[in-house]
């Protein structure tokens, strides 16, 4: 309740601001957007903004940085942010992916604003046009209202935007379409011309907005889909060139949708599935590489007997259930743990090196992962490891001791804060190895045993007794 | 060319072994096979259910293990535990046998040195049995020093897969029992070898045995008493001897003093009723070897005798006086309640109800002795005949060790434990002795007929036969069914231990298999879902009360306080609890606000038919509460002597809280089709009181099969802000 004010407050100040800026400067910008059309789908608690911009350039001079502009608790939330460019008509439209940076604007007014820069493949020309596709994604946007909530209430949540789209360019003609997860929608603030049909609000068209208008809005609207948030996954991959890849994932899971509060009545639970804790989960679903073997789901108390494991050629879905449903603020640690084949994974680049190609990302299907950390174990005696990963992720280097290691290995960290499942792609970690390392384990076994039998020998023909 | 196979052949005929070798190495090959089936036979509880602690108090010997790991001797040695027996708290390092953990800890260490990367719960897991694997070498070596290696080997293959023995070792059963039962037969093995061959060295090992003994279950008062009853039966018969006083005074004296550096032990071995027995003896073998020595000296017969009179008379009475004087003045204390308990099996039902309420001290049944000795059980008279025909220093020892043990494991369920070692060992020599004197007759039959036939027919069977002693008619024949029949019976009883391995002792009580309608496996978790939400979901500082059953668990695996636990050290902390679950709601709630609690804990098999949940401890509860409280009367749960949940249940038991907690909108639940709503499949009967209307407690969680359900105190009315402020 109170962050709820809060953030209202601050919304209000920021939009003042804004405003007041606005009405002072508005530097000479050079492009102009004549249509924008913006899709925002609130069905869960990781929201997507579709952003369809049509940029056109009536400055002078060509010109290929289109700056976005996002406010701060925007920015906070903010998971990703992808741009394509479209090109050709009709039904024969390519898209061409656009590198996206943050950036901070020489001229921008003095607001309390973050700024992010599209850099197009190629400049636009002064009149000609050019379309946009740009991709937001927002997690832990949602607020749930009221925060607490009992078994059988749903759960209703806020969310907070603006009408008009902040933006330091001109729209000439403007859009916006808000889909809710179901027609259950206790309010909404209007901006005529607005209009709600079934599942969907829709504010505008609104016509020839200045630069930094704005117009703020909420929607309360009910959003039963589970809020299932891992806030902290540690993978650990370990390379056995023995032909086995070890996958050990600690999850730290937290239902962050409104918490529960009073009594959990397991005689409701049970017999009235649909109305009793409908924004609680039980299950959840696991996507694992094919071939998968020896799989394991336990926590720190033992193992969860609750998890399904079906495989074909192609896929593996593990099914697990934790120890109990999950309702609002109620937490769960728990440990997945499985093995590959070497061969699918590892493989030889042209440069001698070796490389480790495997997916980055959470397993679980459509979570949201406040901190992910994945340590790619490397065999011992391996030596200059280099991660390849499509976005930026914080890395550095450890070591770690398992069985029968005498030097160490090198273990691979990687980071990433706020990651949701449209990060999930491939990365790579190069390194070298000596095979020769893989028979040091077996040798110290085989010496140590010989050493054990010598001593064994030794022992019966030594006489050690005094008397004689 | 030609001296080549010649020296093949020589080459040959020097790895040839003599029969001496080849006896070493099938006996050696023997031991190694008995070692690791020792150790694989117990593997059966992981491969069923998976690698984890079981039961209860094995979760506390766990927690203190970690605490060991992490933190280091020092710590733990002066750990205060603040997580049980809320608000008292519990002195852990002063009141637990530390060799468990300590032990667990060492090997770990070792296996992390040697680089290998085990996690401790693996390691404790398979304590057990890796002890049970060094006792079946002990036993060996035991078996060998009473009798020969003949009965050491089949008493290391006994004990191996003795059910009495695998009950408390299986892998995950991290109990003191566990080692202790290696620690006592290791004492035992030694102080007779001390005793055979009067070295000081042995003597020395048996002290170590002993504290080691001392430092792992509090059983040692067994060896305390036993070794001096049997020294005392020795100088009775005249069987003093040097050698017997070297070997016990220095196993005693040593041995206590290295059993003061336990603190849970501390000055007992010097203050406690139940240690004066070996302190008598001690002085009454320094008064049999200073007349020893003056025998010695005096030639006169007479003088010796009048002196030896007045010696003993003396030596009796002063001994009967400081004993006295040190029980009067206090300085000695009296026996406690669990050593009487022990020699008179009625005295806990009357005088402790709280030792009286735990299965496992219930006397025995026939059937588990049975069911855990099963041949064993007649072997050991035959093994005890063969003792007596050849007595010695040694036989002595375990015919009184099987003795004493076996009246023991009569009183106690789990004495058997105890008696397992003498038992397997009495019986091995049975075994042994039988088969040997069988398989001699055989033998010297052949060898009367190869000496009476020719060479070449002499292999043959049918001939030999003929040529039988008409003396003994039958004799080859009669021994060969007797050997097929002892070879019989060993088969039958390895085929029961490993029934009663897989079946009956390899459950680890947390975690519940059932059979489902299609003879699927169904698993109930109910207990670790419980503990696991109390552990994610609860405040870090929250104090859970329960019946003591489940405190250790609770600590271990919720990792939240608990108002009372398996130690149970805390009678009227108990009764307190006790009296909380049997009085009415509303005078409970006085209790648990004193108590500072924050959530009750009951279990409840109502839903799925388990049996040992809360209801039907209840009587306890109320027996243990009443003992303290007298406003708590057992009569007052009972109509006519009877216990019953039904309409017809008394109106007290109707309405107490652990009723109330357990059956809470039970009344609405359907649990068998055909019955009506609020039939408890525990009991089978339709609940009495089926509106349950809680005022102070709601419910906070209850388990999937209902097994283990969690209640919250609501704060007091005019505190609703604290709800807020604990919880919110």
């Amino acid at each position: 309740m109170e962050a709820w004010i809060r953030a209202r407050v601050t919304l209000a100040l920021t939009l003042f601001a804004l405003l007041f800026f606005v009405s002072r400067s508005s530097p000479p910008r050079q492009f102009v957007i004549s249509n924008a059309e913006r899709r925002i789908d609130l069905s869960s608690h990781i929201i997507n903004v579709h952003l369809t911009l049509k940029v056109e350039n009536t400055g002078t001079r060509p010109a290929s940085e289109v700056v976005l502009t996002l406010t701060p608790t925007e920015v906070d939330h903010l998971a990703m942010v992808d741009a394509l460019a479209i090109k050709g008509k009709r039904k024969k439209t390519t898209s061409v992916r656009l590198e996206v940076k943050p950036t901070e604007l020489p001229d921008a007014p003095p607001i309390d604003a973050k700024y992010f820069t599209i850099y197009l493949a190629d400049p636009l020309n002064s009149g000609e046009s050019t379309t946009l596709e740009v991709l937001y994604v927002f997690m832990h946007f949602l607020e749930p209202f009221p925060a607490e909530i009992a078994q059988s209430e749903s759960q209703l949540v806020f969310y907070h935007d603006t009408a008009l789209i902040l933006s330091p360019y001109h729209i000439k003609q403007q859009t916006t379409f808000i889909k809710t997860p179901s027609t259950k929608v206790e309010s909404f603030i209007r901006v005529e011309p607005t209009n709600r049909v079934g599942t969907e609000i829709k504010y505008g068209p609104y016509e020839d907005c200045p630069p930094y208008s704005i117009s703020p809005i909420h929607v309360h609207f009910e959003n039963n889909s589970p809020f299932a948030v891992v806030e902290e996954l540690v993978q650990e991959i370990e390379i056995s060139h023995w032909g086995n890849i070890q996958v050990t994932e600690h999850y730290t899971l937290v239902h962050a949708g409104a918490r529960h509060k009073g009594v959990f009545s397991r005689v409701d639970y049970q017999s009235r599935q649909f109305s009793n804790g409908a924004s609680s989960f039980r299950y959840l679903l696991a996507r694992l590489p094919a071939r998968v073997h020896s799989v394991y789901y336990r926590d720190e108390i033992g193992n969860i007997s609750s998890s399904h494991l079906r495989t074909n050629s192609l896929k593996s879905e593990l099914e697990i259930e934790p120890r109990y449903p999950l309702f609002g603020g109620w937490k769960a640690t728990f440990v997945i743990g499985y093995g590959l084949p070497l061969q699918d994974f590892l493989f030889e680049s042209s440069d001698d090196k070796r490389y480790l190609n495997f997916t980055f990302g959470c397993p679980l299907i459509g979570m949201v992962v406040d901190k992910l950390t994945i340590k790619v174990v490397l065999p011992e005696g391996s030596t200059d490891p280099s991660p390849v990963v499509p976005f930026p992720v914080e890395h550095r280097l450890e070591a770690k001791y398992s069985s029968l290691d005498v030097i160490g290995r090198t273990v691979v960290v990687l980071e990433k804060k706020n990651f949701v499942p449209m990060h999930n792609s491939h990365f790579q970690v190069y390194y070298t190895f000596n095979p020769i390392f893989m028979l040091a384990e077996p040798l110290m076994l085989a010496s140590a045993f010989f050493m054990f039998f010598v001593a064994c020998v030794a022992y019966i023909h030594i006489d050690l007794s005094i008397r004689k | 060319m030609a001296t080549m196979p010649a020296s093949a052949s020589d080459l040959l005929k020097s790895f040839k072994l003599k029969t001496k070798q080849q006896e070493l190495l099938i006996r050696v090959s023997i031991l190694c096979l008995v070692y690791i089936l020792a150790f694989i036979t117990r593997l059966f509880s992981v491969l069923r259910y998976e690698s984890m602690i079981h039961e209860f108090d094995p979760y506390f010997n766990y927690r203190t293990t970690l605490y060991l790991t992490e933190n280091g001797f020092y710590d733990f040695w002066n750990w205060f535990d603040y997580e049980s027996w809320y608000p008292l708290g519990r002195i852990v390092g002063g009141t637990l046998y530390p060799g468990l953990m300590v032990t667990a800890v060492l090997i770990y260490r070792i296996l992390r040195f040697l680089r290998f990367a085990v996690h401790i719960r693996e390691v404790c897991v398979l304590t057990a049995p890796f002890f049970a694997s060094n006792t079946t070498l002990v036993a060996y070596f035991f078996g060998k020093e009473i009798w020969d290696s003949g009965a050491g080997l089949v008493a290391a293959i006994l004990i191996a897969v003795c059910p009495g023995y695998i009950s408390r070792s299986v892998a995950g059963s991290y109990d003191n029992e566990g080692v202790a039962i290696f620690a006592l037969l290791f004492t035992f093995y030694v102080f007779v070898k001390a005793v055979n061959t009067g070295s000081l060295a042995w003597s020395l090992a048996s002290a170590f045995g002993y504290f080691y003994m001392v430092s792992a279950w509090g059983g040692y008062v067994f060896i305390i008493n036993l070794i001096p009853l049997y020294v005392l039966v020795l100088l009775i018969t005249g069987r003093y001897s040097m050698r017997l006083y070297v070997a016990y005074n220095c196993m005693y004296i040593l041995g206590m003093l290295l059993a003061m550096q336990i603190r849970f032990v501390g000055f007992q071995h010097v203050q406690s009723g139940e240690h004066m027995a070996a302190m008598g003896v001690f002085f009454l073998m320094q008064v049999f070897y200073f007349l020893d020595w003056v025998k010695h000296m005096l030639s006169d017969t007479k003088l010796f005798q009048a002196f030896l009179r007045i010696t003993v008379t003396s030596a009796v009475a002063v001994g009967g006086i400081a004993l006295g004087l040190g029980m009067v003045s206090g300085y000695i204390s009296p026996w406690t309640g669990r050593f009487y308990s022990l020699l008179d099996p009625t005295y806990a039902k009357d005088h402790i109800p709280i030792i009286a309420s735990v299965s496992e001290h219930q006397p025995t049944a026939w059937s588990s002795f049975m069911f855990d000795f099963h041949i064993l059980l007649f072997l050991f008279p035959a093994g005890l005949y063969f003792c007596f025909k050849r007595l010695s220093d040694a036989t002595i020892f375990i015919v009184m060790y099987g003795l004493t043990s076996m009246y023991f494991a009569g009183v106690m369920v789990r004495l058997i434990l105890v008696a397992t070692p003498a038992v397997c060992l009495i019986s091995a020599i049975a075994v042994s002795t039988t088969v040997k004197n069988l398989t001699v007759l055989l033998r010297s039959k052949n060898k009367v007929v190869q000496t009476g036939s020719t060479k070449g027919s002499g292999g043959s069977k049918s001939s030999s036969k003929a040529l039988l002693d008409q003396s003994q008619p039958f004799q080859k024949n009669g021994a060969i069914a007797l050997l097929f029949g002892a070879f019989y019976l060993l088969s039958r009883y390895a085929t029961h231990c490993t029934w009663v391995t897989s079946e009956a002792y390899s459950s680890p009580s947390i975690v519940l298999a059932a059979r489902g309608a299609h003879g699927n496996r169904v698993i109930f978790d109910d207990y670790r879902e419980a503990y696991f939400w109390l552990r994610q979901n609860t405040p870090q500082d929250a104090k859970v009360m329960s019946w003591w059953d489940y405190g250790y668990q609770i600590t271990a695996m919720g990792n939240r306080t608990v108002i009372v636990d398996n130690n149970t050290w805390n009678n009227t902390h108990i009764a307190t609890v006790g009296r909380a679950m049997s009085s009415y709601e509303d005078e409970a709630i006085e209790i648990i606000r004193s108590l500072d609690v924050d959530y009750v804990l009951v279990v409840f098999g109502g839903v799925t038919g388990y049996s040992s949940d809360d209801i039907n401890k209840f009587l306890w509860m109320v027996r243990i509460g009443g003992g303290v409280f007298p406003v708590i009367k057992e009569p007052d749960y009972l109509v006519n002597g009877e216990y019953r949940v039904d309409k017809g249940a008394a109106p007290k038991m109707l309405n107490c809280l652990m009723y109330k907690l357990c059956y809470y909108r039970f009344g609405e639940m359907m649990t068998e089709y055909g019955k009506p709503p609020g039939y408890d499949r525990a009991r089978g009967v339709e609940i009495g009181n089926k509106d349950v209307k809680l005022e102070h407690l709601e419910e906070a969680f209850t388990t999937s099969n209902w097994i283990v359900r969690i209640y919250r105190v609501k704060p007091a009315n005019n505190r609703w802000w604290l709800n807020r402020y604990k919880f919110g």
